[in-house]
């Protein structure tokens, strides 16, 4: 089999980092369980948003994961597709902010 | 507009699924031979968790299939009903034994089910007599049917004038979740019914009047929470379409039926049993609808629930048919589980009354 960095199966043992460090790794996980409780914000919110994040930082595990949680919050793909859309928005938007300073640089140097 | 539907039986497609023997097959040996053999069997995972066998508290709920006949046939369908169920509907005869049976032992709830029970041709008449029985009835409506045809067109009232609980299913707010699960049409319909019912009383204050609904997932993942899941149908429900029901069931989907022909086809089937498995929670056993309902199918057999109805796993216990209903020994039985009552565990558990434990 063609060998890949990204294996799907790895999700499934993302538990297994506490093996070289169990306090640290328990200290994550009960807070990631916390941060995805009803708080504030509801789980299907959080959901959004951690969906949104996975593909700023393009997480394919974090894809697959926040799919899940998004659909199991109940989500449908309108809103799963917004949400991208906004973290597009945000990316998009903060490349073509620079082009302030182009626009400024250019006119600078221009008669 | 009227539903299209979108699928067929496992019958009428002469499925190996339609035997029950083969998805206990399945169930307990994988699809091939060998690979999912793996998997934890139920009672085992009972005894790793300390728990006793499945035994009943007692019978509160008698739910009754009535018959397979139903005007949808949706993609997920545990019981197989469609269009072409109309040989499979319970007898006059069957319904009056279990209105004995209702009114001798006192049984306080009558959840009636199908296909899409208000299709059978005595529904309206036994619904009255429970009602004059005094028991609570329960009726599980797939709304579209309300719509289907002028002769459904008063249910809303006949359901007003006896106090029926209206049990409804609407997988989701969206009409591309929904319709991908039950058929094109069927989510423009189930709005028009739920107006319809609303418009009767159904799900509004002080009215007494339930309307509840049921979530079950559009694919093969398990429900969120139940609270959340309400709130956001709640919401979008009243936003969009000025509708409002009671409280909303969040129900998993069982791997069996064609459920579990969707699973297989679309190789899902071992990704969806790990998920069940691994999501086992031990602290739904005392809430498990097999403990206080009894399931009785069609043709008068009594199961411990309706998914061991749909694959033929009668109760254990002498008196296997209404005609010879006996609470005392049904109440002493040993309840049959196998691999399917992982979805009754997982998570924050699920029943035909929605999540079990928060």
């Amino acid at each position: 089999m063609k060998k890949q960095y990204f294996n799907p199966d790895d999700l499934k043992k993302f538990g297994d980092i506490t093996e070289h460090q169990k306090e640290l790794g328990e200290k994550f996980f009960e807070y990631y369980g916390s941060v995805f409780k009803d708080g504030a914000l509801t789980m299907r919110e959080k959901s959004l948003i951690a969906l949104a994040v996975a593909h700023t930082i393009q997480c394919p595990y974090c894809i697959d994961a926040f799919t899940t949680g998004s659909l199991e919050n109940g989500s449908d793909e309108e809103e799963m597709m917004e949400a991208v859309h906004v973290a597009a928005a945000i990316r998009g938007g903060a490349s073509l902010v620079y082009s302030v300073q182009m626009m400024e640089h250019a006119k600078k140097m221009s008669m | 507009m009227g539903v299209k539907q979108r699928t067929k039986s496992l019958k009428a497609k002469k499925s190996q699924l339609s035997d029950t023997f083969y998805q206990l097959k399945v169930l307990k040996k994988g699809i091939e031979p060998g690979n999912s053999e793996g998997f934890t069997p139920f009672d085992q995972k009972l005894d790793e968790h300390n728990l006793q066998s499945l035994r009943p508290d007692g019978i509160e709920i008698f739910q009754l299939n009535i018959g397979k006949l139903c005007n949808q046939t949706c993609s997920h369908c545990h019981v197989d009903a469609g269009p072409d169920k109309g040989d499979e509907m319970m007898t006059r005869e069957d319904l009056e034994t279990c209105l004995e049976i209702i009114e001798k032992h006192k049984i306080p709830t009558v959840d009636i089910t199908g296909g899409a029970p208000e299709m059978h041709s005595e529904f309206r008449w036994f619904v009255s007599e429970c009602y004059k029985l005094g028991a609570e009835v329960m009726a599980r409506c797939n709304l579209t049917i309300i719509v289907a045809n002028k002769k459904y067109h008063d249910i809303p009232e006949f359901y007003r004038d006896h106090k029926v609980k209206v049990v409804s299913s609407l997988p989701h707010f969206s009409e591309k979740r929904t319709n991908s699960q039950r058929g094109d049409g069927v989510f423009e319909d189930s709005i028009k019914a739920l107006k319809m019912l609303n418009e009767v009383g159904y799900g509004k204050e002080d009215t007494g009047l339930t309307l509840d609904l049921v979530y079950n997932p559009t694919g093969a993942y398990l429900p969120g929470s139940q609270a959340t899941l309400e709130r956001e149908f709640k919401r979008k429900l009243k936003r969009k379409f000025d509708v409002v029901f009671n409280n909303l069931y969040a129900i998993t989907n069982q791997p069996i039926s064609r459920f579990l022909e969707y699973l297989i086809h679309t190789d899902q089937y071992e990704s969806y049993m790990e998920k069940l498995i691994n999501a086992f929670n031990p602290a739904t056993i005392e809430g498990l609808m097999c403990k206080y309902t009894l399931s009785v199918s069609w043709d008068g057999y009594i199961y411990d629930c309706d998914f061991n109805q749909m694959l033929d796993l009668k109760v254990d216990a002498p008196g296997q048919h209404i005609s010879e209903f006996a609470p005392k020994t049904l109440l002493e039985r040993k309840i049959i589980t196998g691999q399917h009552c992982y979805a009754c565990t997982a998570g924050a558990g699920s029943s035909c009354g929605g999540e079990i434990s928060e």
